[in-house]
């Protein structure tokens, strides 16, 4: 992406700082501005809208006094007219049905709560120790990569200099199978274990980065070792979210770099029209971030396709063929055919998602990208499931689960929009290039407008209200409310559950 | 306006009865004849004492892939053996059309889920249902076990069974009833 590209609509660069645009005056930074800020907003609103339209039916549609009989009565649908469509229909019915009779006898077992209790407790001992564990041996690996970088990269092979790297991807595939191990210890119903699942690897992967981070803190005030670790960086394609914290690391390494050394060349502006690609330009970290991102999200595809391929289809082709000349059954035994990875799958669209967050703002075409990427992704994961995996043993619906997953996607986007909040809030825009240059903070470019363009008695309103006076009672108000709000949920919640219960105690009467 | 099949009283008469407009009678008339061209007269006017055997009924498309189409035509026909008239046929998808209000629809999902035809919907009712709809997939214990679930919910006046009220007050209140017991034709 260098090259061309990068002087294309694709990256941050191209945009220039000019007030407005044509004659019809088009605000073009106030508008880029906005747009970042308007498409993190909308995300935000519609995050939780869902979540809370999600709530409303979990409690309204948990009228299970008649499951059974519905089930048995309803679920046949008489319009069906299609021979395939109702072999589809029957195999779900019987899925629904077997689903039932599972929550059913689940409910009847009597349990020793006391070994349960133990063994939970033990599971999360080891599940704990797994996470010391790892974030130990990446603070570790990281310390050691320090001291080749120190003694000069080309002393050693190819394993030294890959080494976090590699170690990263590794405990990124391994980990999470051991969870799944030890999570066979715990005996939940399979949607609350899929959610214990979920939250370990989260974890996981959050406790990588940070201790990641965390051992190169130093790096950061020693300057001169800046370079070595930015090839080390440059080198890291590997897994998901550790590339994301990596990148933002990146921009405040870059911006170190602006403070140290390059003047950007004297950039003339000609003012005849030329060609974007020729225009001489100071360096631009923007776009360097942009370009970051796109390459990031490219290779997870890649990644993530291969990972399809030689995980699910090898696997399935081995064991196909294989089976008849060895010693073991390999469909029942190890390795058999994979199934299905719900978490693995739900947590990989997460993250993807978090990523487009974080880089959409340096690079505006990347939803559009991403949406392609989508696309593909899902034909091919599509065919693969139907012919490479086998559905989980126990049957259960993931969709219940709706608000969990929804929560966690609020939680990433938080989080991605953290690093672009931050950028515009405290580091100054490159000099040269894009809709903010030559501005000291990107979000003057709202001052400017409302000095510019707006009667001069909004920016009186604006001082006023933006007081700090002003603001903390309110902010003081809305914790109140919130506080006030769940308070009166949870009593109507409880209101329910006791009419619920009065009601069938006098159907059995 | 000129239709020579039915007079205008029975035109008449088969709107009363039936929630179709007499362009809809017309068009089921000619589905009906369709199924058996041969037997079926185009003059009704002397209301002539034609059956078709259900064969010919549940090879409809509309019916075929039902697992339920024959207990429907028995429901629905005069002698009780899935042979319908034309009658029976207008009467057949006048109930099952969108057009028929809630109880009534109840009271004849009742009957076709009757398999023994006994007034009351028991266990061997209830196990020949599931077993329909899943094809037989589910082991007899499970069977069993979703059979007794279903008379501990929907079972008001303790005798083991379903009467027309229990089944009534059961799937009044299901929200998918209405969308799910309905053909269009």
């Amino acid at each position: 992406f260098q090259g061309f590209a990068q002087y294309s609509v694709l990256f941050y660069g191209y945009y220039n700082n000019q007030r407005t645009i044509g004659w019809l005056k088009f605000r073009m930074p106030l508008s880029y501005f906005l747009v970042g800020v308007g498409t993190i907003g909308y995300s935000f609103m519609i995050v939780i809208r869902t979540m809370a339209r999600n709530a409303n039916e979990e409690g309204g549609g948990d009228d299970t006094s008649f499951n059974f009989s519905w089930k048995m009565f309803t679920s046949w649908d008489y319009l069906i007219g299609n021979p395939e469509t109702a072999d589809n229909k029957f195999a779900s019915i019987t899925t629904s049905f077997k689903e039932a009779i599972v929550e059913e006898q689940e409910s009847r077992k009597e349990e020793n709560i006391h070994l349960t209790r133990f063994l939970r407790v033990l599971a999360n001992f080891l599940a704990l120790c797994t996470l010391a564990g790892s974030g130990y041996l990446i603070f570790f690996v990281v310390r050691r990569s320090q001291k080749f970088a120190l003694e000069g990269l080309e002393n050693y092979g190819w394993w030294e200099r890959n080494e976090v790297n590699m170690v990263m991807s590794l405990l990124g595939m391994f980990c999470p199978t051991l969870f799944d191990v030890i999570s066979s210890l715990e005996n939940y119903h399979p949607r609350i274990a899929l959610r214990w699942q979920l939250g370990r690897i989260f974890a996981l992967f959050l406790g990588n980065l940070y201790t990641f981070i965390i051992a190169l803190m130093d790096e950061i005030n020693l300057k001169a070792s800046y370079l070595p670790l930015f090839t080390i960086f440059n080198i890291y394609q590997g897994k998901d979210l550790e590339e994301e914290k990596i990148v933002k690391y990146n921009m405040t390494i870059w911006e170190a770099s602006l403070y140290n050394g390059t003047i950007p060349e004297n950039s003339t502006a000609p003012p005849i029209h030329v060609d974007p690609a020729d225009v001489p330009r100071g360096p631009c970290w923007e776009t360097m971030v942009g370009q970051e991102f796109v390459r990031l999200t490219v290779s997870d595809t890649m990644t993530t396709y291969i990972t399809i391929l030689i995980g699910d289809f090898l696997r399935a082709v081995f064991v196909r063929f294989f089976n008849y000349c060895w010693c073991w059954d390999l469909e029942y035994g190890f390795p058999s055919y994979s199934e299905f990875d719900i978490s693995g799958n739900v947590l990989g669209l997460i993250f993807n998602q978090g990523m487009i967050w974080m880089g959409s703002f340096y690079a505006p075409c990347l939803p559009a990208i991403n949406v392609f990427r989508l696309h593909t992704s899902m034909y091919l994961q599509c065919w693969a499931v139907m012919c490479c995996n086998v559905p989980q043993e126990r049957v259960f619906k993931a969709s219940r689960s709706n608000n969990f997953y929804m929560a966690m996607l609020l939680f990433i986007l938080f989080l991605s929009t953290l690093p672009a909040v931050y950028t515009i809030v405290s580091i100054p825009p490159s000099f040269d290039c894009g809709p903010f240059s030559g501005k000291t903070r990107m979000f003057e470019v709202i001052s400017e407008t409302l000095e510019h363009d707006f009667p001069s008695w909004f920016g009186k309103v604006f001082g006023y209200a933006s007081n700090p006076g002003l603001i903390l009672p309110f902010i003081l108000l809305m914790v109140l409310s919130i506080y006030y709000l769940n308070a009166t949920s949870k009593s109507y919640k409880e209101a329910n559950l006791e009419l619920k219960k009065k009601l069938q105690s006098v159907r059995n009467r | 306006n000129k239709q020579t099949i039915f007079t205008p009283e029975q035109l008449d008469a088969y709107q009363d009865c039936t929630f179709f407009t007499r362009k809809e009678i017309l068009r089921l008339f000619y589905r009906y004849r369709d199924l058996a061209p041969q037997l079926v007269p185009l003059d009704y006017t002397d209301k002539p004492d034609v059956t078709l055997p259900y064969e010919l009924i549940g090879s409809m498309p509309e019916l075929k892939d039902n697992p339920f189409r024959q207990r429907i035509a028995e429901v629905f026909s005069e002698d009780g053996d899935g042979n319908m008239t034309l009658d029976d046929f207008l009467d057949m998808f006048s109930v099952l059309s969108e057009m028929a209000p809630r109880d009534l629809k109840a009271y004849y999902a009742f009957k076709i889920y009757d398999f023994n035809n006994d007034d009351y919907i028991c266990k061997s009712d209830l196990e020949k249902t599931v077993n329909k709809l899943t094809r037989n997939e589910l082991t007899p214990e499970e069977v069993s076990l979703v059979c007794e679930k279903v008379i501990y919910e929907a079972d008001l006046d303790n005798d083991g069974k379903l009467s027309l009220e229990d089944f009534q007050h059961m799937i009044i209140r299901a929200p998918d009833f209405l969308s799910t017991f309905h053909i269009r034709i």
